[in-house]
């Protein structure tokens, strides 16, 4: 199994606790995973995340084929197109992006843009809701969760477009899954950091009415547990005890 | 109700008190309530959970507000927590919840819900915890004994709708007032900064925490022991059992002592709880007072 939620670096508004590669690595050996799509952390907060996308490549390059890169493109910045294709060169999975964060609205014809470019140059495209509970964020953090109409405009941009959405619960996963067309709908994958599991049993209700095939292993470390993934799978009703995830590396199958 | 697991629990073969549960019950907004009683009852087998003390708030906002109970509603819940309780007494405490704007009401409920079996006091968030109100609601607590687990917003920095929230340096003040009674601050993992909530209470002892909540933030549970000490941090769940099995990996993964584990998982429930609220762990109690 892979991690698709796992970031390295620093994050700017709380102390999180030795966010370096080696000690990811460490963490998906006691998890059991194979390896994880990883991400530069304060790149979402850049202006311009290409030196944190150079930081990145550099950092994972000792822990390949364990620790993929996942890049940070911004579809406002100058010459983007060109980051895509490195990303495709360096054999990058998935681009990250963070339109709220990037002040892009949920119809923005240039996010769009760059979900069709990941597509050509099959990438997924990776989206966050939100890195922290909303009632604990900083003053300064803004941004706000990444809305369902910003998933389902990005989803029905194109046939090839695959987008991985992390960190969404039941809410945004239903709102957006049920505003697509059967064809729409399978060009998202979800992760399953934070659905919620018993006694509400939220995972459990959209493994039943989705399918656990939309969904994907990601743990959003270091900002959370890595454990709540598992977890959240071992308390499972039986029913669901041969349920699979979807295997990230065959987005575009 | 659910069969007997027949594998290791989860989170390991040892005692394990959820001190802070909640059960859903017909007079209440859902329909679902038994399926999600149910849930809790299939979790907590697979987890391991020894003992559930839970709460019932009301009506669960159905015929008054979740953290505003009228005293009709607030007897209620209780009744069916009580219920609850003794339909499954080898795994099932009860919180009376009160509303202490209703004074004497909230009063009157503590002294009939201990009759009934109660073995703690939930205040939700109907006033703010340094209100003088509350301390009638304290002092039933200490005359029974009793801990009282409180609602809390880790760092409030502003009012939230639906509830007058409450945050460790508020709790602080009425634990000073209150030095014999044991006051469980709410879900660290529960919404707000736990980072203000440490320094706010360290030097309240009569006040412990527990780790319940949807946040798993890692660094959350070293803090909490780091500042704190092990004796101050109990295990609980709330509405994520997921996210409370998740802590309880991440307590292993922290590498504890045995003792400090223990102290978590049950033995500061033991300790702050009336003697005898929960029989079943005693044996693990008596083998751990024998070295």
């Amino acid at each position: 199994m892979i991690d698709v939620n796992a970031l390295i670096g620093p994050y700017p508004f709380r102390y999180v606790p030795h966010p370096d590669p080696e000690v990811l690595v460490h963490v998906l050996a006691r998890e059991g995973l194979a390896g994880a799509w990883v991400g530069h952390l304060p790149s979402a907060f850049h202006r311009d995340p290409s030196a944190g996308n150079s930081q990145l490549f550099t950092a994972l390059a000792t822990h390949a084929p364990a620790l993929r890169p996942v890049p940070t493109i911004r579809p406002d910045w100058p010459r983007w197109h060109d980051a895509v294709r490195a990303a495709a060169a360096a054999g990058a999975p998935a681009v990250r992006a963070y339109p709220t964060i990037w002040q892009l609205g949920p119809h923005d014809p240039r996010m769009r843009e760059l979900a069709l470019a990941c597509a050509e140059a099959r990438l997924a495209l990776l989206l966050t809701v939100r890195f922290e509970d909303l009632r604990q964020r900083h003053p300064l953090d803004t941004a706000g969760d990444l809305s369902a109409a910003a998933v389902r405009d990005l989803a029905r941009a194109g046939a090839g477009v695959r987008l991985v959405v992390t960190a969404a619960g039941r809410d945004l996963i239903e709102e957006v899954h049920w505003g697509l067309t059967p064809e729409e709908q399978r060009r998202v994958v979800w992760d399953i950091s934070w659905i919620w599991g018993p006694p509400e049993d939220h995972l459990a209700k959209l493994f039943h009415t989705i399918g656990a095939d939309r969904f994907v292993y990601g743990t959003h470390w270091p900002l959370r547990l890595t454990q709540t993934a598992r977890a959240n799978l071992a308390l499972l009703p039986d029913d669901l005890a041969s349920a699979r995830l979807a295997d990230p590396d065959r987005l575009f199958a | 109700m659910t069969a007997v697991p027949s594998v290791t629990p989860l989170a390991g073969p040892g005692p394990l008190i959820d001190v802070h549960a909640h059960f859903f019950h017909a007079r209440g907004p859902r329909a679902d309530w038994a399926a999600v009683n149910d849930a809790r009852f299939r979790a907590g087998e697979r987890i391991g959970i020894t003992y559930h003390v839970a709460s019932i708030l009301g009506s669960w906002g159905l015929s008054s507000p979740v953290y505003f109970p009228s005293p009709s509603d607030v007897t209620d819940g209780n009744d069916a927590m009580l219920a609850i309780a003794r339909a499954h007494p080898d795994r099932v405490r009860a919180y009376v919840t009160v509303n202490p704007n209703h004074t004497a009401h909230a009063v009157a409920e503590i002294d009939r819900c201990v009759a009934r079996g109660a073995v703690g006091v939930k205040l939700a968030a109907s006033r703010r915890a340094d209100d003088p109100l509350l301390d009638a609601v304290c002092e039933a607590a200490a005359r029974h004994g009793l801990p009282i687990l409180h609602h809390i917003w880790q760092h409030r920095t502003r009012d939230w709708p639906s509830q007058e929230i409450s945050d460790g340096a508020d709790l602080a003040v009425l634990a000073r007032r209150h030095p014999a009674v044991t006051f469980i601050l709410a879900h660290i993992g529960g919404g707000g900064d736990y980072m203000h909530t440490f320094p706010a209470i360290v030097d309240a002892p009569n006040v412990v925490v527990d780790v319940s909540g949807s946040g798993v933030d890692r660094g959350m549970l070293d803090e909490a022991i780091l500042r704190l000490g092990a004796e101050r941090v109990l295990w609980g769940s709330d509405v994520t059992m997921e996210t409370g099995l998740a802590k309880l990996m991440g307590v292993e993964a922290i590498r504890l002592t045995a003792d400090q584990t223990a102290l978590i998982r049950w033995g500061n429930a033991r300790r702050i709880f009336p003697a005898g609220s929960f029989p079943t762990v005693e044996p693990a109690a008596a083998r751990q007072a024998a070295g």
